[in-house]
């Protein structure tokens, strides 16, 4: 049974690397927030599967909580600055800001 | 023979948690526009972590035998289990609604308006 949760472990970690694949060349920066999510999300359940995997449960599964709550509030808080900052592309992140302002002024 | 029924529903949950994930993951990198990559990520990845967690859950109340310390145990896990099932839907839903703002385009078909 430890070797079937090693194995699973392992697949964990190959389907992690497939959605890197979409954080590296995500063409907004939202596509790469939501790749960034997912994989922290399977990190605290990868956190868990190690724990059995070492016979540390009760210490692991711990870590795993404040795993998760931190991604959690680092996803919203990103989410909130690029809602507010109004840019989905890095380079003209400052360009989209003002046309952020003046979509404003303009209603 | 009951414990090779759990055992068998232990290998049952992980190992539809990582088709769900391998859904997932492939969704991600494959589908064609943003808010059909958010549907992937929102809804497979929830359903494969709560899957996994619960057959974790189940084998550490199969190992330790039923007792204070074990079912602390599986109730710490169900714990963060639980806290995916609120949090990641909720998060998905902000980076969605930050992609909606900043006027991300959808996707359309060859051809169509």
């Amino acid at each position: 049974m430890n070797n079937f949760f090693l194995g699973s472990g392992l697949a964990l970690i190959f389907m992690m690397l497939l959605v890197l694949i979409r954080m590296l060349k995500g063409p907004t920066v939202i596509d790469r927030l939501v790749a960034v999510n997912v994989i922290g999300t399977k990190a605290a359940v990868l956190l868990v599967i190690m724990g059995i995997v070492f016979q540390r449960v009760e210490m692991f599964v711990d870590i795993a909580l404040g795993y998760g709550l931190l991604n959690f509030i680092t996803s919203i808080a990103a989410a909130k600055y690029y809602h507010h900052h109004g840019s989905h592309h890095p380079e003209i992140q400052w360009e989209g800001e003002s046309r952020h302002l003046d979509r404003g002024e303009n209603a | 023979m009951l414990e090779s029924l759990v055992s068998i529903l232990i290998v049952i949950c992980m190992l539809m948690g990582l088709f769900f994930f391998l859904g997932a993951s492939v969704g991600i990198l494959r589908f064609p526009g943003f808010y059909t990559r958010m549907h992937a990520a929102g809804k497979a990845d929830t359903l494969s972590s709560i899957l996994i967690l619960l057959g974790c859950a189940i084998y550490v109340l199969s190992l330790n035998g039923i007792g204070f310390l074990s079912i602390l145990l599986a109730l710490k896990i169900i714990l963060v289990a639980a806290f995916i099932f609120v949090g990641s839907p909720t998060a998905t839903h902000a980076m969605m609604d930050a992609g909606f703002e900043t006027e991300v385009s959808r996707w359309r078909k060859e051809g169509d308006k």
